[in-house]
């Protein structure tokens, strides 16, 4: 039982290699190999503090298993954006204090991020049901919204100037 | 920390069921959206899983004619993503729309929420009212059977150790019809449902022609309340027949207490959701 594998998972671009059992769990292999950038919060799913992008799309990594990333790309928050080159989504959260402890900062982007990338537009209903898997006990979401929609426009702004 | 366990990546649907019919303890895994919380939480005993990942010809959305078919990998999202949803299977892209959050739905497959087997599966009720069917495959052969046969109790249902759910299929509502859901929980989102109801009315010639009402959360299972259903079909609906088949429906529920509601708050919901989803159903086609 749970014999050890080689993986390989692209994270933010590079390529990183571990050996893990089938019970490994995305979030334990990654926050291991020294990505403690993804935070790990209730560990069954609601909460969306692990969330990071596998394949572009938003997962949460804490339900994932190490084994289905396998020759997958991941992306963490660090990957959406630096210091001197950040993310117009944590541009907006620094802008309207929609990063309060910050720790379900990184989830929240990943979330909004693929919300995003799918609906450049949405309603303040349609970000609500895009963060629905993310909670946050510090903002009351309020200024979480604003940040979506601030950087919703920005990005509109952008594609239209481009 | 998850418990170890073994976990096979076949690259087909044939190995897949191969190892299903070689290995009497194995289960599949799909999303494991379910799975890993239940591991985690000591819930769940099995320790030999087939993961079904790799397969992609199980993760489809196809129409012919006005039969619509999914792969039983396709994802919550997937729903989603489909333009024609919404008009093909209203209730179930309206449950989809609420399910869970954002993450659980790109990995939450149709399969696992039907073979899940609980109460509160989502996208269940909407299934039962387009009268869905599935396809439950093995090594040595196919079967058809209506979701509405599907579970006998709590968790069971008649799928066999050896068989995959491999697809879910309907045909698209008629023309005239309205079909609806209520998913009851402490918040709009990223929650387990106390109350699940969905409806489906069709209406012809001023009468309803096909009612059909399925409750979760209120049972052991997710169930059809046929008796409900028959008080209205043939008839022009109104407040009365309404009321009637409603008491109907939540006499025919056997809910308990949890800790997410009592079992006499989920009666009184079911009750009042199936009124009013039967109301706003029959004044959509007014």
């Amino acid at each position: 039982m749970s014999k050890q594998k080689n993986i390989t998972v692209k994270v933010n671009g590079n390529a990183v290699e571990f050996v893990v059992p089938a019970h490994r769990t995305l979030l334990e292999a990654l926050r291991h190999e020294g990505f403690v950038e993804i935070k790990c919060g209730c560990e069954k799913g609601d909460c969306g503090a692990c969330a990071v992008l596998l394949d572009g799309e938003p997962v949460d990594s804490c339900l994932t298993l190490a084994w289905h990333a396998d020759g997958r790309e991941v992306t963490t928050i660090k990957g959406i954006g630096q210091p001197g080159k950040a993310d117009p989504l944590q541009k907006a959260f620094i802008e309207t204090g929609g990063a309060q402890c910050g720790y379900c900062t990184p989830g929240m982007i990943a979330a909004a991020k693929s919300l995003l990338k799918d609906n450049p537009d949405p309603s303040l209903a349609e970000i609500k049901r895009g963060l629905s898997g993310n909670l946050c006990r510090c903002t009351g979401y309020t200024r979480i919204f604003e940040a979506v929609q601030l950087a919703a426009r920005e990005l509109r702004d952008e594609g239209e100037a481009a | 920390m998850l418990p170890p366990f073994d976990l096979y990546q076949p690259q087909s649907l044939a190995d897949a069921l191969q190892a299903l019919a070689e290995n009497g303890d194995m289960q599949p895994l799909a999303g494991a959206t379910n799975l890993v919380p239940d591991l985690r939480g000591k819930r769940e005993t099995c320790r030999n899983f087939v993961s079904l990942q790799a397969l992609d010809d199980l993760r489809y959305i196809k129409r012919d004619g006005t039969r619509v078919t999914l792969g039983a990998r396709t994802t919550i999202a997937d729903i989603l993503h489909d333009h024609g949803m919404e008009t093909d299977a209203p209730a179930l892209y309206a449950v989809a729309s609420i399910f869970a959050g954002s993450m659980v739905r790109t990995a939450a497959t149709i399969g696992g929420n039907i073979c899940c087997g609980s109460p509160s599966a989502d996208t269940v009720p909407a299934l039962l009212t387009l009268d869905a069917e599935v396809t439950l495959s093995s090594t040595s052969a196919e079967r058809t059977v209506p979701l509405d046969e599907f579970y006998i109790d709590y968790k069971k249902s008649v799928m066999r150790g050896d068989e995959l759910l491999t697809s879910v299929s309907w045909n698209i509502p008629p023309e005239n019809s309205a079909n609806l859901s209520y998913k009851l929980a402490r918040r709009k989102g990223d929650a387990i449902t106390v109350t699940g109801v969905a409806v489906l009315i069709a209406a012809q010639d001023g009468v309803c022609s096909r009612a059909r009402i399925a409750l979760g959360s209120v049972g052991p299972t997710i169930f059809r309340a046929k008796a409900a259903e028959a008080m209205l079909t043939g008839k022009a609906l109104d407040e009365d027949i309404i009321e009637q088949a409603a008491r109907a429906a939540a006499d025919q529920s056997s809910p308990i207490d949890d800790i997410r509601a009592s079992a006499g708050y989920r009666l009184q919901t079911a009750f009042s959701l199936t009124r009013r989803l039967l109301t706003q159903a029959w004044k959509q086609l007014a």
